[in-house]
């Protein structure tokens, strides 16, 4: 399974990516995050730590589902990226645009 | 549908070709389910070359993936009559991965930095930039419908 959905005791959204986020599975991440916004789920921590790579879909994807939330009156937060993925943010200045955090622990924490 | 179903076609190099550091060509139909499988393909051709492992597996990974993408959607416009033509070549410090769709080309300086304040919210329009970023060299032919990119040693 690419993508496990799980609620944190404080009501978090706890999104976990393994292996990719790409053109092939973005569309399965956005039915997943409008399911849990359908279902008054506004806070969302996307956990990198088991994910491989992301491509530019990936992140459009990402960019698309923050602005839904934020629309909502919500957040969403990034954690558990590796220094590849970090880098991807960076280059593309996506960092700016999102909270990132080292562990899922911090981000949710911080909710 | 009529005929056979879509399906990568992988060609081994003839002698001639290997003589030049051909390592692989394969042909990609332009439906977007064929990309994982052919990034794999390559990314596994590519390794005990003399670039990092590292490199091949994140940087040419992602790389190709967004080459393959541009080429199917935008190059070919999805037309399953058109195939994407990915040809892997191997020199004594370098991978040269060259990505060939039948399209009409495009010109790469009209692609905006994805960075900017205008751009940054939009979900689209950072796949030219990630290659850019994450290659040694990028080149393009002149009709720009074929892009060559180069991993080195490091």
């Amino acid at each position: 399974m690419t993508f496990t959905v799980e609620q944190a005791d404080n009501g978090v959204t706890v999104v976990s990516v393994d292996g990719q986020l790409i053109v092939g599975n973005r569309n399965e991440m956005k039915e997943k995050v409008n399911e849990a916004l359908e279902g008054g789920n506004t806070k969302f921590v996307f956990d990198f730590g088991s994910t491989g790579y992301i491509d530019s879909s990936g992140l459009g994807a990402l960019v698309s589902v923050s602005k839904k939330v934020r629309e909502k009156g919500g957040d969403l937060s990034l954690a558990g990226m590796n220094e590849d993925l970090r880098m991807l943010f960076e280059l593309t200045k996506l960092d700016t645009l999102f909270k990132i955090y080292d562990s899922t622990g911090e981000a949710v924490e911080a909710f | 549908m009529d005929g056979a179903p879509l399906r990568l076609y992988v060609r081994r190099p003839l002698r001639q070709e290997r003589a030049h550091g051909i390592r692989l060509t394969v042909e990609v139909p332009s439906e977007i389910e064929f990309v994982e499988t052919a990034v794999d393909l390559v990314v596994r051709q590519s390794h005990h070359t003399p670039v990092p492992e590292k490199l091949i597996e994140f940087n040419l990974r992602v790389a190709l993936t967004e080459a393959l993408v541009n080429a199917i959607q935008y190059g070919n416009n999805a037309d399953p009559e058109k195939c994407v033509t990915v040809c892997v070549r191997e020199s004594e410090d370098e991978v040269e991965v060259t990505v060939t769709d039948q399209g009409n080309g495009f010109d790469p300086a009209c692609i905006p930095d994805p960075r900017t304040s205008e751009c940054l919210k939009r979900p689209e329009g950072r796949g030219l930039f990630l290659i850019q970023q994450l290659v040694h060299d990028l080149t393009f032919n002149e009709r720009g419908n074929s892009l060559c990119m180069k991993l080195r040693r490091a």
